[in-house]
């Protein structure tokens, strides 16, 4: 009973306090730079489905956003603590179940992000030619889940339904022309397919009104500077009521005034120089996806605001509108994927928490997209993983105090299952692998987009770095 | 185009931006914020975080608040970075009130 080791407190040098960290993208990353600046003893054990870090970061920010790309630094050097330990290629739920993590570690912490989509709910919707967002995105990024998706870019007409900076980004990659993107890291795949796209005119839908959209101005207006692309919307689809001139008028609803403002000066715009054309229609909704054998062509109902300023919703008029195109992406929100032995809210898509306590399951939390569900950007994050570590620390006196096994008792496990754990060192290596084939081609890196290559880098440069061994002895 | 912090933070500084900055590009003295405009990746996720508005795109500078852009540029460097959200100063919620918000 009086054993000083089996007593050391929690959090102390004796008895460090281990937490899993479930992802590595923003919202992981930037909780465990809180859980280090914390003045306790905290040791951090990454697991990452993916052998790569990084998340949305690597696999989501637009390959001609490259300053977006520049938090990983921020991660690399979180990534160096001594006290920190990545697990790449390691499922939370297939490899390692959550009451496993519960026996090694006092605290886990989801930040396993958003990795589905909302669906329309429309018949027809996975007709050929009809994707969602998250597979165009993530194929032009390299990510493996995606790399051998295809998309038919013969088609001259394209349908993006949604309000979002994703809408955006695929429209932006849709009509940017080739040889802006090809300085970027956007994936070779991706690239050769792109040169040979014939998408001419871009449709950009949203249910509601101009001042409800949720772009970013900046993204926005950077539509409006696409070389040979004219941005067009129509002045009626620009007609505010009074509740939306309302809106407009709250100082803290700014970016909503600055996105009107930019769509009111796209009005003019002259189309006909342009060779690519980005529409903008808003107060529609699609109800019908209609094609024999693959997409031919959406139905879209007209609708109208109802409700008081900042609540308003769009409700149906009956009144339908026809659109022939070839591929549609639906960029209606992300969903997060439900985990064994974890509660899930299927309405939000995500862990339902309260102050980022995952609800009944004591030492569980949650930050992120998990938590908040699809909203904000890197930065937004940060403060999100921050809010949700500070009531980690706070519940240190209720949290299991027995000294755990941490990344020890974990390896113990996956070693049995005789599965491949990436650490940081690998994905440095894989780091400089992807940067040096991007060298070749002038790109800042040529992204590995299957996880077995990935996997055979890691364990080549292990047997050069043993044959290096070899030849000095 | 970079972000610049203006003197709506003198007297609030209720550094709520902070905490959103994925680079910890702000630095500060006893009177505000500044952003290090090197540093800044021009994302924005301070804009909407800031109480007063005091944060705006280089592009989207008011006229009379221009000379902003130097002085960040300026003293951010010479400063200590903030990463952490502290205490707002006493006049913070008077001079919110007084801004307009």
């Amino acid at each position: 009973m009086n054993s000083g080791i089996d007593t050391a407190s929690l959090g102390t040098s004796g008895n460090p306090l281990r937490v899993a960290i479930v992802g590595s993208g923003p919202s992981g990353f930037y909780a465990a730079e809180a859980l280090f600046k914390s003045p306790l003893s905290v040791r951090v054990d990454m697991l990452e489905r993916l052998p790569v870090p990084f998340g949305l970061v690597r696999y989501g920010v637009a390959p001609d956003h490259p300053k977006l790309k520049q938090p990983t630094m921020i991660f690399d050097k979180i990534a160096q603590s001594p006290d920190f330990t990545f697990l790449g290629n390691v499922t939370v739920g297939r490899d390692v179940g959550v009451e496993q993590l519960r026996g090694t570690h006092h605290a886990i912490l989801f930040a396993c992000g958003a990795e589905s989509d909302r669906r329309l709910g429309l018949p027809n919707e996975d007709l050929p030619g009809s994707h969602t967002a998250t597979e165009f995105v993530g194929w032009y990024n390299g990510h493996p889940d995606y790399r051998d998706r295809s998309f038919d870019l013969s088609q001259e007409v394209a349908v993006v339904i949604g309000q979002g900076n994703v809408a955006i980004d695929v429209a932006r990659i849709l009509a940017k022309p080739i040889d802006e993107l090809r300085g970027t890291d956007m994936a070779e795949h991706a690239l050769a397919a792109l040169a040979g796209s014939r998408v001419r005119d871009i449709h950009i839908i949203g249910r509601r009104g101009p001042a409800q959209a949720s772009f970013t101005f900046k993204e926005l207006r950077e539509l409006g500077e696409l070389v040979g692309c004219a941005t067009l919307v129509s002045e009626s689809d620009l007609h505010l009521n009074s509740a939306s001139l309302a809106e407009l008028e709250n100082k803290n609803n700014f970016n909503a005034a600055k996105n009107v403002e930019i769509l009111q000066s796209w009005t003019t715009h002259c189309a006909t120089a342009a060779s690519k054309r980005i529409w903008f229609h808003f107060m529609q909704s699609p109800v019908g996806i209609v094609g024999t054998g693959r997409l031919e062509r959406i139905i879209l109902e007209r609708n109208r605001l109802t409700d008081s300023a900042l609540g308003q919703l769009a409700q149906g008029t009956g009144e339908m509108v026809d659109l022939n195109c070839g591929l549609l992406f639906r960029s209606i929100g992300y969903r997060g994927l439900p985990l064994p032995g974890v509660p899930f809210d299927p309405a939000r898509g995500v862990f339902p928490s309260t102050a980022g306590r995952i609800d009944g399951m004591p030492g569980v939390y949650a930050a992120g997209w998990i938590k908040r569900g699809p909203s904000g950007i890197i930065g937004t994050n940060r403060a999100d993983a921050v809010a949700t570590v500070q009531s980690l620390l706070a519940d240190l006196p209720h949290l299991d105090s027995r000294p755990k096994s941490g990344a020890a008792g974990l390896f113990a496990t996956l070693a049995r299952l005789n599965s491949q754990v990436l650490s940081y060192g690998d994905w440095r290596r894989i780091d400089a692998e992807e940067r040096r084939r991007g060298a070749v081609v002038g790109k800042p890196r040529e992204k590995i987009p299957r996880v077995s290559d990935m996997l055979a880098v890691a364990a080549t440069a292990l047997q050069g770095s043993r044959n290096c061994g070899v030849d000095e002895l | 185009m970079p972000h610049i912090v203006t003197d709506k933070c003198q007297n609030c500084r209720f550094t709520d931006c902070v905490t959103t900055c994925p680079v910890a590009c702000f630095h500060g003295d006893d009177q505000m914020l500044y952003i290090d405009n090197v540093q800044c990746v021009d994302c924005g996720a301070c804009v909407p975080a800031c109480p007063v508005h005091a944060i705006y795109e280089q592009t989207e500078l008011p006229p009379d608040k221009l000379e902003w852009l130097t002085i960040n540029a300026q003293r951010a460097p010479t400063l200590p970075v903030i990463v952490d959200k502290q205490v707002p100063l006493p006049t913070a919620e008077a001079r919110k009130r007084e801004l307009g918000y």
